[in-house]
């Protein structure tokens, strides 16, 4: 069976700033996948690559077996492909179980109803199982940081992705917090669903990710396990000028 | 009734119409100043079909509603090519064109306006006003109203969900036109006459003031922003005529109203109706108990 998703030789650059550069790697299915990397690597532009928001300038995507290249950013989570964003992207104006029920926009008839029992049962549903039930019907824009930046990972749950990429999801979150996300996602990972993490917590990045690769200056430096990279003499010289280890950098 | 009320609950009931036809698209992020081509076609295909055809008027309605539908579909694809200032000046120049056409129109009054005698009667309007209020409120509450929203708060992100922005944006252009057309059918046929100096820029501003000042978040913003409009002019005047020391109000009740307009832009931006004022009117009292 194919990766869940495979880039090769991918660059993109903005102007005359190079920020990805030949850049290949794959997300076996069913892994739990850290992209991490020093400020400014180039793991959210991956992220934007993948998603359709940006195009490459070279190379290709393949989500499962289908190249990427044709397929608009709309359609893209009709291939399975969900995500979030590093700085919280909710429709501020709605409330926190509209904004998830978008997650479910492209299996939905246009002109069904988005209100009533039925229409918002899964939703609801969803925000219950992360133990956002009591939030449902507040508007976003009135939520503290950490409840939207989970509601953010519901609403890409709805889509019932088969890759869901998250985008530093544990940033700002307390430790109770994201004890509660690694919980969720452990959850989402059992189903199947694979997993692909921008995350700056590196113990969350331990605890939760089996396979990990590594950026700086948009060229790839690791692909690997998890124990590998503490060690990896050009990831320690990325992060920290070899002093000390990747672990320490938390 | 007297003739002065009904001619002010005719003129408030198709202000509300009109009115959404700038909610449609300004729900799904579109600021269109070219409410007045869409009014006007609808008046003069329906003015033209009673007066000069012998139509029915309840087909003459539907039938300005459809064309303006079907100019404001062709026109859309233009205009959602633009961004901002950029859309609000096309929309503007679309109406101009549509004003200068009917000018220059000889065998539809020209200069001199339309004159028509089919009178649709209080009730009729009052009645289409709620339909239209209704039709609005049912759609925002599907998918596509919550399609819409979002592509209002985050097309970018909208679309990464699966949301076709194109279609729904052209959607939503559409259905505000068609709702612009029935309006226009409307006030040529309550009032028997319009022309197109009466129904220019002005009138479009007016439209779209009434959209923002009542609040594009929910569905309930034009009502608010065309009774606002439409009954606070007329309270002032009421105001003026109770006491000979207050005369100076009726002629300056414009400068009243327009500092008030300039405050409510000032005090509340988002319009008088938002979503979180709906959400802590209906909020169940449990919700929300961990919040902090």
């Amino acid at each position: 069976m194919a990766d869940a998703l495979t880039l090769d030789s991918v660059s993109k650059a903005f102007g005359g700033l190079q920020v990805i550069e030949d850049l290949s790697f794959s997300v076996p299915r069913g892994s739990r996948t850290a992209l991490i990397g020093p400020n400014g690597a180039g793991k959210t532009t991956v992220f934007n690559l993948i998603s359709g928001v940006y195009i490459p300038d070279s190379g290709r995507i393949l989500i499962g077996e289908t190249d990427a290249a044709g397929v608009s950013a709309a359609r893209r989570v009709g291939l399975g492909l969900s995500r979030s964003f590093q700085n919280i992207r909710l429709m501020p104006h709605l409330s926190a179980v509209e904004n998830v029920m978008l997650g479910e926009h492209h299996r939905r008839h246009p002109l069904a109803a988005a209100w009533g029992k039925r229409a918002t049962s899964r939703a609801r549903a969803a925000l219950a199982d992360a133990g956002l039930d009591a939030y449902e019907g507040m508007v976003v824009s009135e939520l503290p940081y950490g409840i939207q930046k989970r509601i953010e990972v519901v609403r890409a749950l709805l889509a019932e992705p088969s890759l869901l990429l998250l985008d530093e999801p544990a940033a700002g979150l307390n430790g109770a917090e994201t004890d509660e996300l690694r919980l969720l996602l452990e959850r989402v990972s059992d189903r199947g669903v694979t997993i692909l993490v921008v995350e700056h917590d590196m113990p969350f990045v331990h605890s939760f990710c089996n396979h990990v690769v590594v950026l700086n200056f948009g060229r790839k430096i690791y692909d690997g396990d998890n124990e590998g990279v503490r060690r990896d003499p050009a990831v320690l010289e990325a992060y920290l000028g070899s002093q000390s280890g990747v672990s320490d950098a938390a | 009734m007297s003739g002065y009320l009904e001619g002010l609950i005719a003129v408030l009931a198709i202000n509300i119409i009109i009115a959404y036809s700038v909610y449609l698209p300004a729900a799904a992020g579109l600021l269109n100043l070219g409410s007045a081509g869409f009014v006007l076609v609808g008046a003069y295909t329906a003015g033209a079909l009673t007066s000069l055809h012998g139509v029915s008027l309840w087909l003459a309605v539907p039938a300005g509603g459809l064309l303006a539908a079907v100019i404001a579909f062709a026109v859309s694809f233009p205009i959602l090519r633009t961004r901002g200032v950029y859309m609000v000046l096309a929309t503007f120049a679309f109406a101009e064109v549509v004003g200068g056409v009917l000018l220059n129109w000889p065998g539809l009054g020209g200069a001199a306006g339309l004159s028509v005698i089919a009178w649709p009667g209080l009730a009729a309007v009052v009645a289409v006003a709620a339909a239209v209020v209704a039709g609005a409120a049912w759609l925002m509450s599907t998918r596509f109203g919550l399609s819409v929203r979002a592509i209002h708060d985050d097309e970018s992100v909208a679309r990464l969900f699966g949301v076709d922005l194109r279609a729904t944006q052209v959607a939503a252009f559409t259905l505000g036109g068609f709702v612009g057309g029935v309006g226009g059918a409307l006030l040529v046929h309550q009032f028997n006459f319009i022309d197109v100096q009466g129904t220019g820029v002005l009138f479009s501003i007016y439209v779209l003031l009434y959209v923002l000042m009542g609040g594009t978040q929910t569905v309930w913003g034009p009502v608010s922003g065309a009774l606002f409009f439409t009954l606070v002019p007329e309270l002032l005047r009421h105001v003026a005529s109770l006491d000979p020391s207050l005369k100076s109000l009726e002629s300056g009740r414009f400068i009243v109203f327009g500092v008030a307009v300039v405050l409510l832009m000032v005090l509340r931006p988002q319009g008088l109706i938002t979503r979180t004022m709906i959400e802590r009117l209906f909020r169940r009292p449990s919700a929300g108990a961990q919040h902090g």
